[in-house]
C-alpha cells in the first residue's frame, strides 16, 4: 500500500513544487494566483491519498472520509482566498494600471 | 648722663633713619595728587628736619655727656700720649650698640651665614649724623627755591630722602655687609639723581660713568667683606675688632687662606676694601667720574658730591680703620697725595664753575685720605665735616650764580659782586675757610693734617716727605685756583652784557642755607687746642681705634710724643707763608695783570694742555676699559642672540614637531579605527540590504527556500 500511497506523495509533491515555481517566476497576478492554487491543490491530494490509502484506510473503518472532507474544506478555503486574493489585484491595479507584480518594490531599499 | 644707658638711642637713630625712607614713600606713592605736585617739598622737608634734631640730640649726648675712656687718664686737654703697643690694644671710647640693649634684626640666617642688623653709635658716628642730616636739611630747603617750576619738582625730593635714607643707613648701620648694601644704594641715588634731567644729552651719560665707575670700586669692595668674612666668620664690625685684637694679643689666629700670613692676608682685604672708597671718593685714577656727575642738579652736587656721599669713602676708612696695616695705610697716604695734587692741578685751568669745584672737591678728598693714610685719623674725619659745610656752601652759591645768570661758564661771567651781596658774601667766606687762612674752620683741620704729614714723613727717607711737601704746596694751589674762581665770578667787569642785567639776587629759600654754611665755616670748631666740648677737643672726640692690624704686621707705631706748641706753630707759619704765596700769584695773574692769565698760560703751555685735558684719563679709560667693555657686550649679545635664542627657539620647534606627529598619529591611527568601523558598517549594511527586494516574489522564494532547509535539517539533523 505504501508504495501506491508514496506515488500520490511524489504527484503532491511536484504539484507543490510547481506551484511553487509558477509563484515565484510569473509576473502576471492572475498567474501568480493560479501557482497558490495548484499549491493548495497539493496539499488535498496529500490529505485525499492518506484518506483513501494511508494507516486509516486500513483499520477496521474502511476508507475514511476525513481527507475527503477537508479537500472539500480547502476548496472552499481556496474560493475565499482566491476571492480576496482578487480583490488585492483590483486594487494594485487601481494603483499601478498594471498586474505586474513586480511592480510594487518600494519597500526596497 | 642716662641717654646712652638704655634703648634710646636707638630709637632716636632708626626714627633718623627711618622719617627719609617715609618722606620717600610719600612723595613716590603721591606724586600725582594735587597737594603733592603744589607742595611736594613739605613732608621731606618736616622729615629731615626732624631727622636733624635727633640728630643733634644724639650728637649732644655723645659730644658732651660721654667721653673717651683714654681722656680720664690726662690731665690737660691735651692730645693723650700713645701707650706702648703692648700696653693696650682696648678700644676705651665711647660706643653704644644697640645690641646690647636688645635692639637688632637678623636680616639673613641660613645656617651658614647669618647676618645682624644693629646701629652702632660712637663719637664718629654721631658727629658724621649732624653733619649729614644738617647738609641734607639746608640742601633741602635750597632745592625748594632752585628746583621751584621743575617738572619732576616733587620726585626730586623723593630722591634726595631716599638718598638721606642711605647715607644714614651707612653711617648708623654696624654690619660690614649692610654697609656695602647702604653703600650701592648711596650710588644707585646718586645715579638716579645725576640723571635728573634724563631729557637732557649729557646727564644719562654722567649718569652711567658715575654708576659704572662706582661699581668698579665695588668689586674689590666686595672682595675685601668677602675676605673678611672668610677670615673672622662674621661681618659685624665690632666682633671683627674684638677678634682681631685677640689676635694681636696672641690669643687667636686667622686661617690660613692661600698659605699667607695674617699679615698678608690683612694687607690684602684691606686694599681691597679701600677699592671701594677709591671709586666713591673719587680719588685718582677712580676719580673720573665726579667732573661729569656736575651735569646734575647744583644741590645734587653740593649734597651728595660734595659733602656727604663722596664723604662716605672717608667715613668707612674711618670706621675700619684698626684694620688697616701700615702697608695699606701707605697707600691710602700714596693715593690721597696723588688725588690732591693731580685734582688741584686740573682745577687751575677750568671755565666751568661747576667743574672747577668738583676738582676742588676731589683734591680735598684726597687730602682727607692723606690724612688718614699717614695717621691722622681725627684731622682727616675733623677736615671731612669742615669740609663738607664749606664746600656745600661753595656749591650751593655755584647754584645761586647759575640761577642768576643761567650759565656755568666763567667766560660768561664777571662783576657779580654787586648783583648777587649775599652769595658773594658766603662764597668769599667759604672760599676762606677751604683755603685755609687761620680763624677759618678750614684752617685748623688742613694744618692738622700737614701736621700729621710731617710728622709721619719726619726722619731721612725722602719718598715720606711726599705727602707733607704735597699738603703744604697744594694749599697754595688750592688759595690760587678758589681766588681765581671769585675773581672770574664775582669781580672785574661782566663780560656778558645781557646775562648781567637779568641777573638778580635768589629768593630767600637759597640764600638762607648760604648764610647757616657760611657761618659754620667760620665758627671754627676747636681752632686751638682749646677744650670746647666740656673738656675735649675735637681731635679726641675723634679718637682713632687701637692700631691693631699695625701690631699684627708687625709695626706697631711708635709713640708720638707730644709735640708740644711747637709743631702746630710751624705749621701755622708755613700754611699762612703758603696762603701768602697764592695769594701773590692770583694777585699778579688776575687783578695786576703782570702778566696776565693769558701769558701765564703761554707760559706753562704744556702743562696747560696735561691739566685742561684732564691728564688724558678720559681718553685711556675710553681706549681700554670702555672699549673692552663695548667688544664683550658684542660677543655676549651675538652669543645671546644665535645660542641661546637658537635654542629656546629650537625647543619651540622640537615641540612643534612633536605636536606633528601625534597629530598625524590621532588623524591615521584613531581616527581610521573609528572610520573602519563605519566603513565596515556600511559595507555589511549594503550587503544585506540587497535581500530587500522590494519584490513579492523574492520574498515569496527566500521564504520557500528556508522551510525547504529546515525540512531538510530535521530529516537529517535529528
Amino acid at each position: 500500500m505504501d508504495a501506491i500511497l508514496a506515488r500520490y506523495f511524489f504527484v503532491g509533491a511536484a504539484m507543490f513544487l510547481l506551484g511553487i515555481f509558477t509563484m515565484v517566476s510569473r509576473r502576471n497576478a492572475i498567474y501568480v494566483l493560479m501557482g497558490a492554487e495548484l499549491i493548495l491543490n497539493a496539499a488535498a491530494l496529500n490529505f485525499v491519498a492518506f484518506a483513501r490509502y494511508g494507516a486509516a484506510a486500513r483499520g477496521p473503518a474502511g476508507a475514511a472520509l476525513d481527507g475527503s472532507m477537508f479537500a472539500i474544506f480547502i476548496v472552499i478555503l481556496a474560493a475565499a482566498e482566491a476571492a480576496v486574493a482578487l480583490g488585492i489585484v483590483l486594487q494594485l491595479y487601481q494603483h499601478f494600471p498594471s498586474i505586474d507584480v513586480s511592480k510594487p518594490n518600494r519597500l526596497s531599499d | 648722663m642716662d641717654f646712652f644707658h638704655d634703648a634710646t638711642p636707638g630709637v632716636y637713630a632708626l626714627a633718623i633713619l627711618l622719617l627719609p625712607l617715609a618722606g620717600f614713600l610719600f612723595n613716590a606713592i603721591t606724586f600725582r595728587s594735587a597737594f603733592t605736585r603744589a607742595k611736594g617739598h613739605v613732608v621731606p622737608l618736616i622729615t629731615i628736619g626732624v631727622a636733624l634734631f635727633l640728630s643733634l640730640s644724639i650728637f649732644k649726648h655723645a659730644a658732651f655727656d660721654e667721653r673717651p675712656a683714654a681722656h680720664e687718664a690726662t690731665s690737660e686737654g691735651e692730645a693723650p700720649v700713645h701707650e706702648g703697643a703692648a700696653a693696650s690694644l682696648a678700644d676705651l671710647r665711647f660706643r653704644w650698640s644697640s645690641r646690647d640693649h636688645g635692639m637688632s634684626a637678623t636680616v639673613i640666617d641660613t645656617g651658614a651665614l647669618k647676618v645682624d642688623a644693629a646701629i652702632a653709635i660712637d663719637h664718629l658716628t654721631a658727629t658724621m649724623l649732624v653733619v649729614v642730616t644738617l647738609v641734607a636739611f639746608l640742601v633741602h630747603l635750597y632745592s625748594v627755591g632752585y628746583m621751584h617750576g621743575d617738572p619732576r619738582f616733587s620726585r626730586f625730593f623723593a630722591f634726595l630722602q631716599l638718598f638721606s635714607f642711605s647715607m644714614l643707613g651707612l653711617v648708623l648701620t654696624d654690619n660690614l655687609l649692610l654697609l656695602f648694601c647702604f653703600w650701592e644704594l648711596v650710588g644707585v641715588c646718586s645715579y638716579f639723581l645725576i640723571g635728573f634731567w634724563f631729557e637732557q644729552e649729557e646727564p644719562p651719560k654722567a649718569s652711567i660713568k658715575a654708576f659704572m665707575t662706582n661699581r668698579f670700586g665695588d668689586v674689590g669692595f666686595l672682595i675685601g667683606v668677602l675676605l673678611v668674612s672668610r677670615l673672622f666668620g662674621t661681618f659685624d664690625l665690632s666682633e671683627i675688632q674684638a677678634k682681631l685684637r685677640a689676635v694681636a694679643e696672641g690669643q687667636a689666629h686667622l686661617p690660613a687662606l692661600f698659605g699667607w700670613t695674617e699679615a698678608t692676608l690683612l694687607t690684602v682685604a684691606g686694599l681691597c676694601l679701600f677699592l671701594g672708597p677709591m671709586a666713591k671718593s673719587a680719588q685718582v685714577p677712580l676719580h673720573v667720574w665726579l667732573p661729569d656727575a656736575m651735569a646734575g642738579p647744583t644741590p645734587v652736587s653740593a649734597l651728595i658730591h660734595a659733602a656727604t656721599m663722596v664723604a662716605a669713602g672717608v667715613y668707612m676708612v674711618g670706621r675700619i680703620y684698626f684694620f688697616f696695616t701700615p702697608f695699606v695705610l701707605g697707600t691710602i697716604a700714596v693715593v690721597g697725595t696723588v688725588t690732591a695734587l693731580v685734582a688741584a692741578t686740573i682745577g687751575l685751568v677750568h671755565n666751568n664753575i661747576k667743574k672747577v669745584l668738583a676738582y676742588s672737591t676731589c683734591s680735598q678728598l684726597g687730602y682727607m685720605m692723606l690724612a688718614l693714610g699717614v695717621g691722622g685719623y681725627a684731622a682727616g674725619l675733623f677736615h671731612l665735616y669742615t669740609h663738607a659745610f664749606f664746600k656745600a656752601c661753595l656749591f650751593l652759591g655755584a647754584g645761586s650764580v647759575i640761577h642768576a645768570v643761567h650759565t656755568e661758564d666763567l667766560r660768561l661771567m664777571g662783576g657779580l659782586r654787586a648783583k648777587l651781596p649775599v652769595t658773594y658774601k658766603t662764597f668769599l667766606i667759604a672760599t676762606l675757610a677751604l683755603g685755609g687762612v687761620p680763624f677759618f674752620s678750614g684752617a685748623f683741620s688742613k694744618e692738622l693734617i700737614v701736621e700729621h704729614a710731617i710728622q709721619w714723613g719726619a726722619g731721612w727717607n725722602v719718598a715720606r716727605w711726599l705727602p707733607a711737601i704735597v699738603a703744604i704746596f697744594g694749599g697754595a694751589l688750592t688759595f690760587f685756583y678758589m681766588l681765581r674762581l671769585v675773581y672770574l665770578t664775582f669781580h672785574g667787569a661782566p663780560r656778558d652784557a645781557h646775562r648781567f642785567d637779568h641777573a638778580h639776587e635768589s629768593p630767600g629759600s637759597m640764600t638762607a642755607p648760604l648764610v647757616v654754611l657760611a657761618a659754620l665755616s667760620i665758627f671754627s670748631v676747636d681752632w686751638l687746642p682749646i677744650p670746647l666740648l666740656r673738656g675735649m677737643t675735637m681731635p679726641e672726640l675723634l679718637a682713632p681705634p687701637p692700631p691693631l692690624a699695625s701690631v699684627i704686621a708687625g709695626h706697631p707705631p711708635g709713640s708720638h710724643e707730644a709735640a708740644g706748641l711747637m709743631l702746630p706753630f710751624l705749621v701755622l707759619v708755613i700754611s699762612v707763608l703758603v696762603l701768602v704765596a697764592g695769594y701773590r700769584l692770583y694777585q699778579q695773574t688776575y687783578k695786576r695783570r703782570a702778566p696776565g692769565p693769558e701769558a701765564r698760560v703761554a707760559q706753562f703751555r704744556p702743562l696747560h694742555t696735561a691739566f685742561s685735558r684732564l691728564y688724558w684719563f678720559d681718553e685711556f679709560y675710553e681706549a681700554t676699559i670702555v672699549r673692552f667693555g663695548r667688544a664683550a657686550a658684542r660677543i655676549l649679545t651675538a652669543f645671546d642672540v644665535h645660542a641661546i635664542d637658537a635654542a629656546v627657539n629650537g625647543v619651540g620647534t622640537a615641540g612643534e614637531a612633536t605636536a606633528r606627529i601625534w597629530g598625524a598619529f590621532d588623524r591615521i591611527v584613531v581616527d581610521g579605527l573609528v572610520n573602519l568601523w563605519w566603513h565596515a558598517s556600511h559595507a555589511v549594511s549594503r550587503a544585506l540590504r540587497r535581500v530587500q527586494t522590494g519584490n513579492l516574489q523574492d520574498y515569496l522564494a527566500f521564504a520557500v527556500g528556508g522551510m525547504a532547509l529546515v525540512t531538510l535539517m530535521f530529516l537529517f539533523l535529528s
